[in-house]
């Protein structure tokens, strides 16, 4: 594997985290640091595992019957995968957003609002404000803010996702996780998507699957490919991508250029 | 015979018997229709029947109908609700779930006769409720219950999974996440499935000959005191439904112009049931629109 | 649940989990406590005239005799059982072959507005009250009936009858939905090899659909066997086993129907009924068993 044991653990890190779907491995043993202000690309063929670590950072693997998981991830010196671990108040650092845009059957007001009044924020005035500042942050502001009493199903898929990114931001998270965020968007969506990405990472980390090799060269600072479960190769982005150590890495970025 | 000889044949009979029926559905409503519109009236509709005089009416009838539908919808929306969510959302595969979906399908394939009977033993003479109204809705509970678990939990079923996703990745406890996000969106189909039931509800009778009992007393309308014995708000009065009051006037009745008003009582009944028929459609669309606040969707 | 806070401080997602547990577990175990009170009321009642040695169960099962007022009162079921057996049967010869016609026709002749015509048709049939199918026997069939054939018009072919149309909703959507889970490829190949729309249905698509239509068919029967007032409108209620289908009978449900009224509780006669009772309910699980194997033998 690439990386040493860290004397010093990242604020956000894996540690020997394994993922095991009844008996079988999805995910072997992966030690993973995510720095602040800076976005990792996860990438690797289909069922390699990504997704699963990415989902599991949030445990979101929790609801999955038959599933378990090994190791630790690291949020400030906590260990998050611990039993112990309250996972409904650890989410709400944590935003996720999925491939396919999926915003709550409300309003483009309430999709956003939603999240904010749960955790307790109270007053319109407030909620107005949160709502506001995540939409811009999303970049979706000045398209809806003429109707943001429109049900969200009626936006395009393109708007649909920055809403799902607008949502996620409403609560505050310290990490973003996105699971191909863009791979069902049209192109100048994308565009708008991947520009979003790179602002947002002054605020916080986010961590991406993306099966488009362009997009990972494009917006990532880290890239790590996976392969049947494994770790194969975890470096800056650059040095993945012109040089990398992995024969392996090498091929499978070649072949998705290509 | 030659295969095509046979084809056609084979053709003939399926498109016959299948438009027969067609032929059967809209005689049936053709001669419960016409033949009770006669008889329907707005006297008839509101005043109370004679025993042996013609020109009685099934007001009480029809008023202990709708009551007993209400207080029914009202013990079974909850329970259904809690129990349908649980197999959605909650149950895991196992023999826990196995036992559970077999006590709902038993529960949805007892003859009414048979609640109607458990109601007699349980409700009316071990709780003393005697016959009445309370009664009733709880035979009627027993009857609708496992109908209202299916149809809550083919609803929930029927939400995209991501959007519970999206709700536990916000932070939100899994149970706000089914009533603030998963209900809304299974709610149209609920209340379709919900209206749909109450039709069913509205025409039994075996349930409720031995447990709502078949008599009315004396009501007055002008008396909304719920502890009053002649209050039509009573629960523990009697209260004859209109279901039970066709079947009684067929087999025991001596006025007259039975036969008139059992067509009457059966048109308000069969009526009853269309218009539930149509508002489950129409109400489902409706109120989809409205939690979605969608202007686009259908 | 894993789910433990730090500090074990009940928080707020704490509370609504609990709360929302409780109330799941209220709902499912209220389901579990009808179902098993059912059981053990019904049940206890039924079995009351074999324990006190009222009766025999020999004498109840297979007695021909009904007569709980005579001197020697003799308590014999099985008119009613036989008349439950046969109307129901009757009702499914009827009903079946329609109902899969139309199922047919839903699917396989005029897919298109064929379901679009019979759906409605199906779903407004189901949705018509049983006293309501009861009066229209009264008024429409029993007349018919004594017009045209012997008898008075009221009996076994009467109720047959009127059960087949109430059970014809239930076979046919049932059909219908097997009929239309059917795979596309396997009428295609058939159809390729040259066969007609008839040969495909009869040697292709109805024997391999058959269990799930017998699935049908039994919760058909079901629905039969334990409707009460629709048949007990036109059957006639005589205590005998009937010797023609024109001739009056009754069944398990129209006796249970026409003396639980007017029979003291507690009374050997009373106690009969319920045993007529635990016998619907004993055939109930025997139907829900029977669904349970065909549908088992329909995922294979």
């Amino acid at each position: 594997m690439g990386i040493a044991e860290p004397v010093v653990r990242e604020s956000f890190q894996t540690e020997e985290l394994s993922i095991f779907y009844g008996t079988y491995e999805a995910v072997k043993g992966i030690s993973l640091p995510f720095a602040q202000n800076t976005v990792t690309a996860l990438i690797g063929p289909s069922g390699c595992g990504k997704s699963t670590f990415l989902r599991s950072l949030n445990r979101m693997n929790d609801d999955i019957s038959g599933s378990t998981t090994k190791g630790s991830i690291w949020i400030d010196g906590i260990d998050i995968n611990a039993s112990g671990t309250d996972v409904i108040k650890l989410r709400q650092k944590i935003g996720m957003v999925w491939q396919k845009p999926n915003p709550f059957y409300k309003s483009i007001y309430d999709n956003i609002a939603f999240g904010p009044k749960y955790h307790g924020v109270k007053g319109k005035q407030a909620l107005d404000e949160i709502v506001e500042s995540s939409l811009r942050r999303a970049a979706l502001w000045d398209e809806v803010k003429d109707r943001l009493k429109d049900s969200a199903l009626a936006l395009s898929g393109g708007q649909q996702q920055r809403l799902c990114i607008a949502r996620a931001l409403s609560v505050n998270p310290q990490i973003l996780l996105l699971d191909e965020p863009a791979s069902a968007l049209d192109p100048v969506s994308t565009g708008k998507v991947e520009e979003l990405i790179k602002e947002l990472k002054e605020e916080l980390r986010i961590v991406i699957v993306t099966h488009n090799m362009q997009q990972a060269a494009r917006i990532s600072d880290y890239t790590a490919y996976f392969y049947l479960g494994s770790l194969v190769e975890y470096d800056k982005t650059e040095k993945v991508f012109t040089n990398p150590e992995n024969q392996m890495t090498q091929e499978y970025i070649m072949g998705r250029f290509g | 015979m030659k295969p095509r000889t046979a084809d056609k044949v084979a053709t003939a009979v399926i498109v016959t018997f299948a438009l027969l029926i067609v032929a059967i559905l809209i005689s049936l409503l053709g001669y419960i229709l016409i033949r009770g519109m006669n008889h329907i009236s707005w006297d008839f509709l509101t005043s109370a029947p004679q025993k042996i005089r013609a020109g009685g009416g099934v007001g009480p009838q029809l008023f202990n109908s709708l009551f007993l539908l209400v207080l029914t919808l009202i013990i079974t929306v909850p329970l259904g609700l809690g129990a349908g969510i649980f197999m959605a959302e909650y149950a895991r595969p196992g023999k826990l779930t196995n036992f559970i979906r077999l006590v709902v399908e038993v529960l949805s394939s007892f003859p009414s006769i048979i609640v109607g009977l458990f109601g007699l033993l349980l409700i009316v003479n071990t709780f003393n409720l005697g016959f009445s109204l309370i009664s009733g809705a709880l035979a009627l509970t027993f009857f609708n219950l496992p109908l209202m678990v299916r149809i809550t939990e083919q609803a929930f079923r029927t939400v995209p999974k991501q959007q519970k996703e999206a709700g536990f990745a916000l932070g939100l406890s899994k149970w706000k996440i089914v009533t603030s996000v998963l209900l809304p969106v299974a709610l149209p189909t609920i209340i379709t499935g919900t209206i749909l039931s109450a039709g069913r509800v509205f025409g039994e009778a075996a349930a409720l000959m031995f447990t709502a009992g078949m008599s009315s007393p004396r009501l007055d309308f002008s008396n909304w005191n719920p502890l009053s014995p002649s209050s039509p708000l009573n629960p523990f009065r009697p209260a004859e439904t209109l279901a039970v009051h066709i079947w009684k006037v067929n087999s025991e009745g001596l006025a007259p112009d039975a036969l008139q008003i059992a067509a009457g009582a059966s048109a308000v009944l069969v009526l009853t049931v269309l218009i539930f028929n149509l508002a489950a459609r129409y109400f489902g669309r409706f109120i989809y629109r409205k939690l979605t606040a969608s202007k686009r969707m259908n | 649940m894993r789910v433990k806070s730090k500090n074990s401080r009940l928080e707020k997602h704490h509370i609504e989990n609990l709360v929302g547990r409780i109330y799941m577990s209220f709902c499912v175990l209220l389901l579990v406590v009808i179902i098993v009170s059912m059981v053990y009321f019904v049940a206890s009642k039924g079995i009351a005239n074999f324990v006190n040695g009222e009766v025999k169960i020999s004498e109840f099962l297979l007695g021909t005799k009904w007569a709980p007022e005579a001197d020697t009162p003799s308590y014999g079921a099985f008119p009613f059982i036989s008349g439950s057996f046969l109307v129901t049967l009757l009702a499914a010869l009827i009903a079946s072959p329609l109902s899969i016609c139309a199922a047919l026709f839903m699917t396989e002749i005029v897919p298109g507005w064929g379901k679009k015509l019979l759906q409605p048709v199906i779903e407004l049939l189901s949705g018509i009250p049983s006293v309501v199918y009861g009066f229209v026997g009264l008024s429409v069939i029993v007349p018919f009936l004594r017009d045209t054939l012997p008898g008075q018009g009221i009996g076994v072919a009467a109720g047959a009858l009127v059960l087949s149309v109430m059970i014809l909703p239930t076979i046919t959507s049932v059909a219908a939905d097997a009929l239309a889970s059917l795979p596309q490829n396997l009428k295609e190949s058939s159809f390729a090899l040259g066969a007609t729309r008839w040969q495909t249905i009869s040697r292709v698509i109805l024997p391999t659909t058959f269990p799930a239509i017998m699935t049908g068919v039994v919760l058909g029967m079901a629905r039969a066997f334990g409707e009460a007032l629709a048949v007990q409108m036109v059957i006639g209620n005589a205590p005998f086993i009937p010797h023609s289908l024109f001739e009056s009978a009754s069944t398990l449900t129209s006796v249970i129907t026409l003396g639980m009224g007017n029979t003291t509780m507690g009374s050997p006669q009373n106690n009969a009924l319920w045993s007529m009772a635990l016998v619907l309910m004993l055939m109930t699980f025997v139907f829900v068993l029977l669904v349970r194997m065909l549908e088992r033998r329909n995922k294979i």
